[in-house]
């Protein structure tokens, strides 16, 4: 039963494929699965979004979209129909066809991140040797649409806040590398379906073996997921389309879908960086109890996805907006240091592995120090000479 | 013809695409940039004569192109680095009007 | 399989060319990094993975950033980005030198009876990679290391301006 399950997704895969002959199995077999994350993402995205304005309503006391369906469930249709009918503006003496390459292009590269994400213990569309440098490879072309969206419009301000945007992504692609190395060194292996498998196995049957749980893994998560947030462009590092204070950045001159687009892409990039964080930190598709290993590999995944997901939301709700120097001083000052700290803890850890018996608690206690230490001090440094934060008005 | 000298052909073409570009342009980030396209036909080389060459267990070709593509980067943060530096002195990133040695 | 390696290297050589001819210089570098997109996936072709991620990540995603960066920073307007075309004895040298030259490798290239190795592309994994450039080859990524850093610092000094100076002029 359980065994069936979860290779019900190969099974419906081999049953839709049986219906072509052979010699063009393999690109139906490659086209399903194209068509099958479009299809997941593409729900799961318009879910993400009303899950946002309601979790973000809850946050701050008020229902959130709720007119739409029962429960407001459809407000993501009736948003898909608002945006495809809005008139698409086009600035007269814009680039046109950059303009209109640069909502395509940062929707295609969001997309094709997921074609290296274990997302079960059988599902992973492609399963490359060099996995993660493919992720960051297809991460980083991104950053191309979007300097084309910013020239493009022929607007100085977007232009302005499209290298505004650059300077913010280059800064934090060192700390969410720095992150993920460790990983790699500790597991040896760039395939992320083999980094998933070396996370496995329980201790006593209730502890997982998940990166998260090591102190080199919880720095590296931590810092990961501060990074990560900072690439998507959420909250608190949404300078480059601060809605309220810029207009919206280098979108100001979209309208209509190539607005909704770029709105797309930053979802499913988000959904991407986050599921890499799963798979290389949080375990991937293992379940959390041994006994649990009765649920489905891919619905783990999916709700470890979403955890982590709600929590960047959370974020979004509590935290306020960070001005541009705070910004890459935070990159540059904290995060890296820590990342190049971090890097060197987990060498300690990967030396010491034959540690047992008592000395594993002076390898945990070594480990802890090493990146907990450095924490308090650059972080002292760093908030030395402020004041701490007074609230006049609120009590 | 050959896969091996297909591929070098291509990226022979490549080379000479480059070679142009540097020649013809005056602007100094466009020769910067068919010098990139030189180096890039030159790695497709080493690659070409790993996958097709005498003995492709040995990776010589592609830790050469590994080493190649790192010191290309090298070069080109050095080299617009240098463009914006004379480009501050002179007012002007034509290669022509750069032919002072101070500034 | 040539089919594949012809089309990449039709679209890369037409990329490349079109970029060396355009005027508007921003279109030039989006059209080259087109056809270092190419030469990536000429890599992949030819088995070798890992060069072709690295290949995306130095050249689509920094070297394309330090090249339009250089270009914003050295215009006086937005019309700056056109450039003037060359004198035409100037293209037409160029073309001849670049003809000749093509010429000479092509006949070369075809004129030489080469070894054809293994049909089947050799297996290269990462790991393999690893322990090359850690083990024999160690010295060789420690010199990279330090030409990386170098250049890192030597950027870092020749594009800053010394403010006070920038806010006389």
């Amino acid at each position: 039963m359980t065994a069936t399950l979860e290779r019900l997704p190969l099974l419906v895969r081999d049953w839709i494929t049986g219906f072509f002959p052979e010699p063009v199995r393999w690109l139906v077999s490659g086209l399903l699965a194209i068509v099958a994350i479009l299809a997941v993402f593409g729900l799961y995205f318009a879910y993400l979004t009303l899950a946002e304005r309601k979790f973000l309503g809850r946050f701050q006391n008020r229902p959130g979209p709720n007119r739409t369906g029962p429960f407001g469930l459809l407000q993501p249709f009736a948003d898909a129909v608002k945006a495809l009918t809005k008139e698409d503006i086009v600035p007269q003496a814009a680039d046109k066809l950059l303009h209109f390459l640069a909502p395509c292009l940062v929707v295609a590269f969001g997309l094709i991140s997921f074609a290296v994400i274990p997302f079960g213990r059988y599902l992973i569309p492609v399963d490359l040797d060099a996995a993660v440098l493919y992720f960051f490879a297809a991460g980083v072309s991104s950053e191309l649409a979007l300097f084309m969206a910013g020239w493009a419009s022929h607007n100085k301000y977007s232009m302005i806040s499209a290298m505004r945007a650059l300077a913010q992504l280059i800064s934090y692609e060192l700390p969410l590398l720095l992150a993920v190395v460790p990983v790699i060194m500790l597991s040896g292996t760039l395939s992320t379906s083999k980094i998933v498998v070396a996370q496995g196995g329980w201790t006593f049957g209730i502890i997982p073996h998940w990166n998260v749980l090591t102190p080199w893994g919880f720095a590296g998560f931590f810092i990961f997921m501060i990074a990560a947030v900072a690439e998507t462009n959420r909250s608190p590092f949404d300078l480059p389309e601060a809605e309220s204070e810029l207009i919206a950045g280098h979108l100001t001159e979209y309208s209509g879908f190539k607005y909704a687009l770029f709105f797309m892409a930053e979802y499913f990039g988000m959904s991407a960086l986050c599921g890499l964080g799963v798979t290389l930190f949080l375990g991937g598709w293992q379940a959390p109890i041994d006994i649990l290993q009765v649920v489905p590999s891919y619905v783990w995944f999916m709700v470890k996805l979403s955890c982590v997901i709600f929590c960047l939301m959370w974020v979004r709700a509590t935290l306020l907006r960070l001005r541009i120097d705070q910004l890459t001083r935070l990159a540059w000052k904290f995060l890296v240091p820590l990342g190049l700290i971090n890097l060197g803890n987990a060498a300690f850890w990967h030396l010491s592995a034959d540690w047992s018996g008592p000395l594993q608690i002076v390898r945990w206690a070594i480990s802890a120090a090493v990146i907990v230490i450095p924490f308090v001090l650059i972080g002292r440094t760093l908030s030395s000479g402020l004041a701490p934060r007074t609230y006049r008005y609120a009590t | 013809m050959t896969t091996l000298q297909l591929c070098l052909v291509i990226s022979s073409l490549l080379f000479c695409i480059g070679l142009v570009g540097a020649l013809s342009r005056s602007h100094t980030i466009l020769v910067l940039l068919g010098i990139e396209l030189m180096l890039n036909a030159a790695n497709m080389n080493f690659i070409a004569f790993w996958r097709f060459g005498a003995s492709p267990t040995a990776a010589t070709g592609v830790l050469f192109a590994i080493f190649s593509i790192a010191v290309a980067a090298a070069e080109a943060a050095v080299g617009l680095a240098l463009v914006i530096a004379v480009y501050r002195h002179q007012k002007s990133v034509r290669l022509e009007e750069a032919n002072r040695l101070k500034g | 399989m040539n089919l594949i390696l012809v089309l990449i290297g039709g679209l890369m050589l037409t990329a490349a060319a079109v970029a060396m001819s355009l005027r508007n210089i921003i279109h030039s570098a989006l059209l080259l990094i087109g056809s270092w997109l190419g030469v990536s996936f000429f890599y992949l072709w030819a088995g070798a993975e890992f060069v072709a991620f690295a290949q995306v990540l130095v050249y689509v995603g920094a070297v394309s950033m330090v090249v339009l960066f250089a270009v914003l920073l050295t215009r006086r307007d937005r019309q700056d980005v056109v450039v003037a075309p060359e004198t035409r004895t100037r293209a037409i040298s160029a073309l001849l030198v670049g003809g000749s030259v093509a010429g000479l490798l092509v006949s070369a290239v075809l004129g030489t009876p080469l070894a054809t190795g293994p049909a089947e592309t050799p297996t290269l994994t990462v790991k393999d990679l690893g322990t090359l450039l850690a083990g024999p080859q160690a010295a060789g990524l420690l010199i990279a290391g330090v030409i990386l850093t170098v250049a890192l610092l030597g950027a870092v000094v020749l594009a800053a301006t010394d403010s006070g100076k920038e806010d006389a002029s």
